[in-house]
């Protein structure tokens, strides 16, 4: 099977591609780049006036997958990332049962060779069922496939267990990742705590619930050496304490939920649980400390921090709904947004969807040079079109961006050289 | 990024009347006053022998109490009865909402009741706004309070009641005292109290039981009440709960009354009229010192009965902006056709 | 009676006469005067003076008995009810205009809200002659018939003046 991609403005980040250029695919590897390659391909696709490059990598999509399914499962969540661009997905432990044990990474592994429209790499509980208590076995999970290794935001009550959790993954030199919140702090809050949750009357998390844990977080990465990466994070001091580390060579990397980037606590106005989300939206000054260290380099990458909820989930009052929103179809528009409001390049922008997460996770992927896997996206950047409920491919429609006008939308998607999407 | 929702567009018509009462904030001074005008000449209907006009004769009105309360529930039965309505009233608890049975469900049921009004209390804040996007369009939505969002009823019934002594809001000088943190009452009021211009809002309470930025809302913050109490005109006291010791947000009810409780010498630092109110019931020695709660500067029984009438007057402007709101959509569909 | 006899004293003179002549036909002592709200009100202050009634008189607001809520909503006039002891009393009643007679079963329902009086009597400036309901006035000025598409209002309260207006 070939592919002759025609014509489209190829950006690899890890070459420095910036060109109009034709990419020959061949048996699912890059076989060629060049402008205007003479080979014959069985399929040609025509990309003139559109931007080709590799495969998004999303470091944090929950597919809900052991899980329950009306939040959606591997096969419709796949749909979804394709629909994005996205060709490989970084799951987090939190499923139903939790990865704690080999077999749920095979059972993800399985489902996710069935269905063959993205690439599934889990991440492992840390501890046992994420208790806290009880470290999982890491090696033996890492032996099966796990990446990364994390405790979502379940809470280590105790340092200690935290301590040596970090130590025995830094003994295998697993990659730890922190979705940083300080449960105390954080209990019974559903926004950020400031102005907007005070008028509403909304219990808020303090930016406090975060960087407390930030810190606790780093301190132990100091003294363990492990190597980690800061999943998420919301708050402008998060970003300085994270890039002050690194200046100091610490193993320490970081990202941002894309909806981080563009909202604030004020949209919450109204009650609408679509805003609900964790980490929260936080302030107008905590938006521009993201973006500030997306622009540095302090924040590496940028996630959709995809949470596919069923339409009960989010039909209460606004304290009683679950938080999160559904991210893959619209992570790459979103993004587009950055370079339309001048904060980043476009091929920067690629980096951080791209190369940068599949760094962080020391996997092989996000790159488009020969020979490299033909994971591809081809993105129209200029076309104009909305996500609905009837043709959103994941299960859950819960984004305050259901409706909202979007430009640049993906029109190809090629995992391993298979169009896995086409519009 | 996103317009800024204004939290009246539930709540009004296209003509700018009342169809729900979810939130004080952003209504205008003219609509919080024809509020009070309108509940001034419900106070007056007390002389008549026959306490009950026709106005919502043969309309449903659903008290529907996610939280126990039983003084709120009674008065807005009784400004329902009044009012010639037929009450029905549920109280349901959090336990059998966890059977299984969604808000919106009950609320399905409930509407297939026809049912034309929802007067709603409930825990968490946002419910009343919730309820009233999720209703069909012809029932009207009363907040009897939602969590720490909003309590209006309570604060237009206090707004009243500063009227009828005070007659004008402009030169007032307010003090608030007590759990603001936990507080609808609070953030109620102090909406009200600003849009009606009054002079000065204050807030006092020790620093565990004040909101992130209340100074946001547009008030002062004291955490002594003594130097907060100075030459104020209206002092309007807080519940407190008695669960606010468990959890490390104070050290014990005697040091929160030497502190915050308003006693007798407390009061002589305000102006001499000074008004005092409590939206009750009542913490006796916790919140307030029995002296002062049955004193001759204690408008406390005051607001009980301006409260029937403050309830009577939301609901018949509800009502009457509801129904107006649906003879519009059955024209245009009339049109339509 | 033509519109341009629309002189409100000279209504006002013949109801007045009227208004003497069945007090002293029916025997009633110390009628209590009720003005609705807002130009009975005008009217029963003129009455009461004229006629030296010696109870002082009662304002009637009928805005919660309206039957005309469902369609119009709540519209108050800035003035309740006030009325002394109503119970065992003879009420007149004055208005301006009686029309269909909506007005005056509104009246009738917050009187008695008041307590149980011993007689109403009916005095109105004008009866329109579009009665739909069975209430018609014991003593009015004069009768007139307006046009499908006219209005009258009472101008007040000094001086009194009808106008008609189209719609």
């Amino acid at each position: 099977m070939s592919i002759l991609i025609q014509g489209g403005r190829l950006i690899d980040p890890a070459s420095q591609t910036d060109m109009i250029a034709d990419l020959l695919i061949q048996d699912g590897r890059v076989a060629a780049i060049g402008v205007d390659l003479q080979e014959q391909a069985e399929q040609v696709i025509d990309a003139s006036g559109q931007v080709v490059c590799p495969g998004l990598v999303d470091l944090s999509a929950h597919s809900r997958e052991p899980g329950p399914a009306q939040r959606g499962s591997i096969k419709t969540e796949s749909r979804a990332a394709a629909a994005g661009g996205v060709t490989t997905l970084i799951c987090p432990p939190t499923t139903n049962p939790v990865v704690d044990s080999p077999a749920v990474v095979e059972l993800i592994k399985d489902r996710c060779e069935e269905t063959g429209i993205t690439r599934i790499l889990p991440m492992g509980a840390l501890t046992k069922g994420l208790e806290g208590d009880q470290l999982a076995p890491l090696y033996a999970l890492a032996s099966s496939g796990c990446v990364a290794f994390s405790n979502g935001r379940n809470p280590f009550t105790s340092s200690r267990v935290l301590n040596r959790a970090l130590e025995y993954a830094a003994t295998h030199d697993l990659l730890v990742v922190f979705n940083p919140e300080d449960a105390a702090l954080a209990e019974g809050g559903c926004m950020h705590d400031d102005t907007t949750s005070t008028r509403l009357g909304l219990n808020g998390i303090p930016s406090t619930a975060e960087t407390i844990e930030v810190a606790r977080c780093l301190l132990l990465v100091e003294q363990t050496g492990v190597r980690a990466h800061f999943g998420q994070i919301s708050c402008e001091r998060s970003v300085h304490m994270i890039a002050e580390a690194c200046e100091r060579g610490l193993p320490v990397t970081a990202d941002v939920a894309i909806q981080n980037l563009l909202l604030i606590d004020e949209n919450v106005n109204g009650f609408n649980s679509a805003f609900h989300l964790q980490p929260p939206l936080r302030g107008q000054l905590d938006r521009a400390g993201l973006i500030q260290g997306v622009i540095t380099g302090a924040i590496q990458a940028i996630c959709s921090n995809h949470h596919p909820l069923e339409k009960a989930a989010k039909e209460a009052p606004f304290a009683n709904t679950e938080p999160g929103m559904t991210g893959l179809e619209t992570l790459l528009s979103l993004s587009l947004m950055l370079v339309e409001q001048q904060i980043l390049e476009l091929p920067q922008l690629i980096e951080k969807l791209t190369l940068a997460p599949a760094t962080i996770m020391g996997i092989d992927a996000g790159k488009l040079s020969v020979g490299s896997r033909a994971d591809v996206c081809i993105f129209n950047p200029e076309l104009s079109w909305s996500l609905t409920p009837e043709t959103s491919r994941s299960r859950g429609k819960n984004t305050p961006f259901m409706g909202y006008p979007l430009r640049g939308k993906v029109t190809h998607t090629l995992l391993n050289g298979h169009t896995v999407y086409s519009l | 990024m996103f317009e800024h929702i204004d939290p009246n567009q539930i709540q009004l018509t296209s003509e700018g009347e009342l169809k729900h009462f979810i939130t004080v904030e952003g209504l205008s001074r003219e609509l919080l006053t024809e509020i009070m005008d309108t509940a001034d000449s419900f106070v007056d209907m007390g002389a008549k022998q026959v306490k009950k006009v026709p106005l919502l004769r043969g309309k449903t009105v659903v008290n529907l109490f996610f939280e126990a309360s039983t003084r709120t529930l009674s008065t807005f039965e009784l400004a329902a009865k009044r009012l010639s309505a037929d009450v029905l009233n549920l109280n349901i608890s959090t336990s059998s909402t966890s059977k299984g049975e969604t808000l919106k469900d009950t609320l399905m049921t409930l509407h297939a009741m026809q049912s034309d009004m929802f007067v709603v209390r409930h825990s968490s804040s946002g419910a009343a706004h919730f309820i009233a996007e999720h209703v069909t369009p012809d029932v009207a939505v009363i907040n009897a309070g939602d969590g720490r969002h909003a309590h209006p009823t309570q604060a237009m019934l206090d707004m009243l009641t500063i009227r009828r002594h005070k007659g004008d809001f402009t030169n007032l000088t307010v003090a608030i005292v007590g759990d603001i943190l936990h507080s609808r009452v609070a953030r109620s009021q102090i909406h009200a109290l600003r849009t009606l211009g009054a002079a000065e809002i204050r807030v006092i309470a020790p620093k565990t039981l004040l909101p992130r930025h209340i100074e946001a809302l547009g008030v002062k913050v004291y955490t002594d009440m003594q130097q907060g109490l100075h030459d104020v005109d209206v002092i309007m006291m807080l519940r407190l709960q008695k669960e606010r010791m468990s959890s490390a947000l104070l050290p014990s009810e005697s040091e929160f009354y030497k502190l915050y409780g308003l006693t007798a010498d407390k009061l002589a630092l305000a102006k001499p009229d000074a008004v005092v109110m409590h939206p009750g019931p009542i913490n006796r020695g916790v919140e307030i010192a029995s002296s002062v709660a049955d004193g001759d500067r204690s408008l406390i029984l005051d607001q009980v009965t301006n409260g029937i009438a403050v309830r009577m007057a939301v609901m018949s402007m509800a009502m009457s902006g509801q129904t107006k709101c649906r003879m519009e959509t059955a024209e245009s569909f009339e049109t339509r056709l | 009676m033509s519109s341009s006899s629309l002189n409100v004293e000279a209504l006002l003179k013949k109801m007045e006469q009227d208004l003497k002549a069945l007090l002293t036909s029916t025997e009633r002592e110390d009628p209590l005067m009720i003005g609705i709200h807002t130009g009975g009100v005008w009217l029963a202050e003129r009455l009461h003076k004229a006629l030296n009634l010696e109870s002082p008189m009662g304002v009637l607001d009928i805005s919660f008995h309206r039957d005309d809520f469902n369609h119009s909503g709540l519209s108050l006039c800035g003035q309740s009810s006030q009325l002394p002891v109503t119970e065992g009393r003879h009420i007149l009643l004055v208005d301006d205009v009686v029309m269909s007679g909506r007005t005056i079963r509104a009246a009738l329902n917050e009187l008695f809200d008041y307590g149980r009086p011993a007689s109403v009597t009916l005095i109105t400036l004008l009866d329109l002659q579009r009665r739909e309901l069975p209430i018609q006035a014991d003593v009015t000025g004069g009768t007139l018939a307006l046009g499908p598409d006219q209005q009258i209002k009472l101008i007040g309260p000094e001086p009194l003046e009808l106008e008609i207006r189209q719609k």
